[in-house]
This record gives C-alpha cells, structure tokens and sequence, in this order.
C-alpha cells in the first residue's frame, strides 16, 4: 500500500488480537504505536489516511499499562541509601531488573539516613526516561528522616530529625538538592511540618504521610496543605481506631478538599497487610489504591509482584479476582494511580491516545509476558 | 422490486450481508475495477455490518479493491466526535476490516464551504464509476439518507435542515439534550441514489412498519422519500417480519412465496 502518512513516516505498529485496558475495562481493541505514543487510529485513518507497517499478534494476551513503583529501596543486592562507588550503575542494574516484572517506570527509595549520603546521593538519581537499559526513574521518594521515633520501623534512630522552622532552610540543610525528588514520606505531628508540606508541594514533589503517630485530624490537616499519599496503609502508623481512625481514616475523610484524592500505598504481599485488611481499604477507597513493592536489596524478587502475579487468582472467564478486586482495578492500582498521584496521568500509567507506549503483555494468570518502553519491545519471557 | 422478508433482525441482517457479499465476490474487484458501495449509518444496518466482518475475519470476503460512500454526516460535529457519523464507520466498520483509507468517503461536515464539498462528493462518485450497489435505512417518516419529507426525489448530494421529529429521534444520542442535537447535515440527494446500478434498502422493526407501507404500497410521493425507488430498475427491500405488519396480506404472501 502506498504510504500517505502526512503526520509522520515513523513506522506504526498495530497490536491485534488482544484485550487493552481501556476506559477502567478489559476491551478487545487493538493497540497502535507510533514514535514511542500510544497512537489514535481513527485519527491516523481520517487525517493521514495511513494504516500500521506492521502488525504484532498478542494471541489472545492482555496489555496494561507498565508498572509504576513507587517504594522500591532496592534489590539484587543493590542498596539506593547506600553511597557506593557506583550509584549510578547500581540504579541501572535495579531499572534492568525490574523491566522481568512489567515495572516501566519507579521511584528510587531512600530510608532515613545521615545527611551526608542525602548530599552525596541525591544528585546521582536523576530522573530518566527508561529505555532497553530498563524501567525510567521517574524520581526519588525520601523516605524520611523527617518520620516519628515510635514509628521507625526498620529506620535507623539516631538520623531521624525534627523540622525547626520547617521551611527550605531545613529541607536543604539535610537532603541538599531537591531537584530530581519526586516523593517524601513525613510525619505531619512534627512541629513545622505545615511549612514543608507546603514548600515540598509548592515544588510539586508528593508529599506522603508515613512513620507517624499522628491521629485522623493532623493527618487531615496535612492533606490540607497538600499531602496525597500514604506510605504502605496501616504499616508503621496507629492502628485504625473507631474513635480516632488516624491516618487510616483518611480513605474515608470528608475533609479530604474537594477534586482532591488521597492516594495509599500498600504491599501487597500479603505479609506486610492481612489480605482482609487490604480488602476494607480497597472497598473504602477503591480509587486510591496504589500497589507498592517496597523491595529490599537482599530480595531477589520485589515482594508485590508475587501477590499480583500469581496467588490468590480465581478465574472464571475474563474476570479474575485478586484478593476481592476485579484484574482491571489491579492493574490501575499498579499503573494508573500512582501516575495520578505524581500527577503524571497524561503521558504515564494508561492507554490513552498520546501518553508514552509504556506497557506490559500479560497472560491471563497475570504474569508478565513481555515489557514495552515507548513502543520498544525492552524484556521477554 | 424485489421483498425479502426474514423471520427476525438477525436473520435479515445476515441476508443482507450475504447479499453484499456474494455482490462483492462476483464481481472480482481488482485495482482497476474497483467494486463501489454505498453506505448507511443508524441502528439497523448495525447487524449487517457485523456479520460483514465477520466474513472478513473467516478470509471469505475482502474489502482491498472496494470503494465506499457514505451517505451523509452532520454538519458542525467535530470529526472525532462519539456521535458522527465518521466514528460510527470507523467503530463500526472501517477498523474491523482491511478497506484501504483513502478508498473510504464520507462527507466533511465541518467543510469551510459545505456546497463545494457536497459537489465534489458528487464529483468523486462519478469519477470513482458510479454506485454498484447503495445500501440504505428509512426513516419511521420514510426518509431515505436525510431527504426529509418534502425533498425532491431528484434532488443531489446538498447541505439539509433537519426535520424536528428527526432531532427527537436523535436526541437520545447527545445525552437526551435537544440543544446539544445538530440542526443540519450533509446528506446525497434521492436522485444521487436513484443513479446507482442496484439500490438495497434495509427495514426492521414494527415502528418502520407505516413507512414500508407508504414507501411500496402507495403512490410515488416526495413525502416518504423512499418511495422513489418504485422508479428504479434494481431495488430490493431486505425487512424482517416487523416491519411488514402495515402491509396488506396480498403482498407479504406473493413475496414470501417467491422466496422459496
């Protein structure tokens, strides 16, 4: 066929016989790729009157959106709070791994540490865009130290720290760049911490609350000044209370201002939250919900994936329920919410026309099959 | 004319397909002799269109060396619109099937000088060969395309003014909202379908019953547009058991007979 494409001769891929994730449903539609976008085929057959180069055939497999993580500290003997010799190399290793289980796109994590590796290492994690070398780091999350004592977890006491007047003075003094941040985990009890949330969202990085004992009304004043994440639900935070929720409460908050949603992270591992307890959160606040892997270095393979790749899956023809959600509220969970909570939707996270052809070939127990960065084909089973 | 009448919608749909099909097949369509089909839009042909891709998919019927005409759009909707009539084809059809862009035609509603448009549209009929075969719906007030009552049964491709039972009719699509309903549309004219070498019209449903009637078993009369085609050498009426109930018995028997 002659080619009379007047947009573009880039050459365009069509993705046929399989079932996308489109308009929050499994359709069988066909998937069109052009230059690395996700491309709109009616459009290219109206404006352009051009047709695919090349067609792939997904036998019948399901394509998501790629994986957005959003808490990986990382694994495969990489440690990102460590200042190693070769940071760099130590992400891309990480962002190579990860492309074996459909993650596109992550969020480097570090926990509370000494302000001299935040100096040090903050400038080696720059955001890129993925590629073949692996998943894009769309980030880095500051998992603290600005977190509550009681509430460390695993976090090293002696580097937690308290704001004093909660401004960019205080922020700077400890991290010592901001650029190349995209998420930080704090404690809203903290004195000051009105000012960081408000400086840190002011620079559109995400505010997240997490290690703290705050209760249900200094949680919602956080969100307030523009907090919209909580690090993994329920770990490391008072447990949910009829008489004062805490942080948990917020799933349900009616203070919670208006267009404004409160994303939450959980590991679904089954381990970190009892299945029953993932299930109340994600009946509460089914929009909200973010599926993190929360991987450490000694785990060879990210903890979340085991629980969205395999378990607990009862199929009965196109519907597979996954702890008590359908297959398409699981794959937004792990693409599309936490590309609305980096406030990133419109080029990640979804099969929209125009936004980054980052996404997974799926079989139907959910395993990955194949990974796609911008259209290219970067990891197959 | 020739009555076809099938038991239920699905049933009609399928010989309509069939029908075009087997058109299509016959006549051997190559690069230099393309097969041209007209096309309609609406809730009936919906069947027929499915079971034309159907036969696509099996390998049975290709569309690479056929030329297709729409038979209108609206004027002023946005191309990309879920209403227009391009989505509709493109939904409903054109991206089911391995018919070649620029062999498609539909006409641009959003066009800067909308008579232009429709005189090129009668331009590129003509140059494409003629019509081989025009499918098309009616109206409940028997319109055929958007020749509403009252058009001329000469009349050609030209921009129209809809009729207010039309914007009603159509108003379930646009959310209920008769403001938000186009007012006019592009339409080819009676005489436009009058020119092509074999004419099917497809009928289902007890509320096309009256305008079947009016259409075949009253006079030629430009109130019920499709009546027009009482004047055609080659027409057949494709319709299901529903829409024959106004008919009188007489008729529905002498063409069920020749069926068999």
């Amino acid at each position: 066929m002659p080619s009379n494409k007047s947009v573009s001769d880039a050459p365009i891929t069509q993705f046929v016989n399989c079932r996308i994730l489109k308009d929050h449903k499994l359709q069988w539609e066909d998937l069109w790729v052009r230059e690395g976008k996700i491309l709109n085929p009616e459009k290219l057959f109206f404006d352009e009157e051009g047709f695919a180069d090349h067609k792939v055939d997904c036998e019948d497999k399901i394509i998501a959106p790629g994986f957005i993580d959003v808490q990986i500290n990382g694994g495969y003997g990489i440690d990102f709070s460590q200042a190693s010799s070769d940071i760099r190399g130590g992400v891309a290793l990480v962002a190579k791994k990860i492309l074996e289980h459909g993650v596109t796109s992550f969020c480097p994590t570090l926990v509370t540490s000494p302000s001299d590796i935040y100096h040090k290492v903050i400038p080696e994690l720059r955001v890129q865009d993925g590629g073949p070398e692996g998943a894009g780091v769309l980030g880095i999350h500051l998992e603290g130290p600005f977190i509550s004592e009681e509430k460390r977890g695993a976090h090293p006491p002696k580097f937690l720290r308290t704001f004093k007047a909660g401004g960019l003075a205080d922020l700077m003094e400890i991290y010592g760049h901001l650029d190349n941040v995209a998420m930080v985990t704090l404690a809203p009890e903290l004195a000051n911490s009105a000012a960081a949330i408000h400086e840190l969202s002011g620079r559109g990085i995400a505010v997240s609350l997490g290690h703290s004992m705050a209760d249900l009304s200094q949680a919602e004043e956080a969100v307030q000044h523009g907090a919209k994440f909580i690090t993994h639900l329920f770990n490391a935070m008072l447990p949910f209370h009829h008489r004062d929720p805490g942080i948990v409460g917020l799933l349900t908050s009616d203070r919670v201002p208006p267009g404004r949603t409160v994303y939450y992270g959980m590991i679904a591992d089954g381990i970190h939250t009892h299945p029953a307890a993932l299930r109340i959160a994600h009946r509460a606040h089914p929009a909200g919900l973010v599926l993190v892997t929360d991987a450490v270095m000694a785990m060879g393979l990210p903890p979340g994936r085991h629980t969205l790749g395999q378990q607990q899956i009862d199929i009965q023809g196109l519907h597979a329920y996954l702890t008590g959600c359908t297959v398409e509220a699981a794959l937004e969970a792990a693409s599309l919410h936490p590309a609305q909570m980096l406030g990133i939707s419109h080029r990640k996270g979804t099969l929209e026309y125009g936004t980054d052809a980052d996404f997974v070939v799926l079989d139907d127990t959910l395993t990955v099959r194949e990974t796609y960065i911008a259209g290219q084909k970067v990891w197959r089973k | 004319m020739r009555l076809v009448i099938l038991d239920d919608y699905d049933l009609a749909s399928e010989w309509a397909a069939k029908y075009i099909r087997n058109r299509i097949v016959q006549f051997k369509p190559t690069a230099d002799r393309y097969f041209t089909l007209g096309l309609p839009t609406g809730s009936t042909p919906l069947g027929c269109y499915r079971k034309l891709i159907e036969y696509h998919k099996n390998g049975d019927l290709s569309f690479k060396y056929v030329k297709t005409f729409n038979m209108d759009e609206y004027v002023g909707l946005p191309r990309d619109h879920p209403e227009s009539y391009h989505s509709y084809m493109w939904n409903n059809f054109f991206k089911h099937i391995d018919i070649e862009p620029q062999n498609t035609h539909i006409l641009d509603g959003n066009a800067s000088d909308l008579q232009a448009e429709c005189a090129a549209f009668e331009q590129q009929i003509t140059a494409a060969g003629g019509i081989e075969l025009f499918v098309g719906g009616i109206g409940p007030d028997g319109h055929i395309a958007f020749n509403e009552p009252g058009s001329s049964l000469v009349s050609r491709t030209r921009v129209k003014t809809l009729a207010k039972d039309t914007i009603v009719a159509n108003a379930r699509f646009f959310g209920n909202d008769l403001s938000k309903v186009p007012t006019m549309t592009l339409t080819v004219g009676v005489g436009t379908v009058m020119d092509a070498r074999e004419v099917m019209i497809l009928i289902t449903g007890a509320h096309k019953a009256f305008a079947l009637y009016k259409a075949i078993e009253e006079g030629v009369n430009h109130m019920w547009t499709v009546s027009a085609f009482q004047q055609h050498p080659r027409t057949i009426f494709v319709c299901d058991e529903d829409a024959t109930l106004e008919l009188r018995v007489k008729t529905v028997k002498y063409f069920k007979a020749r069926m068999h």
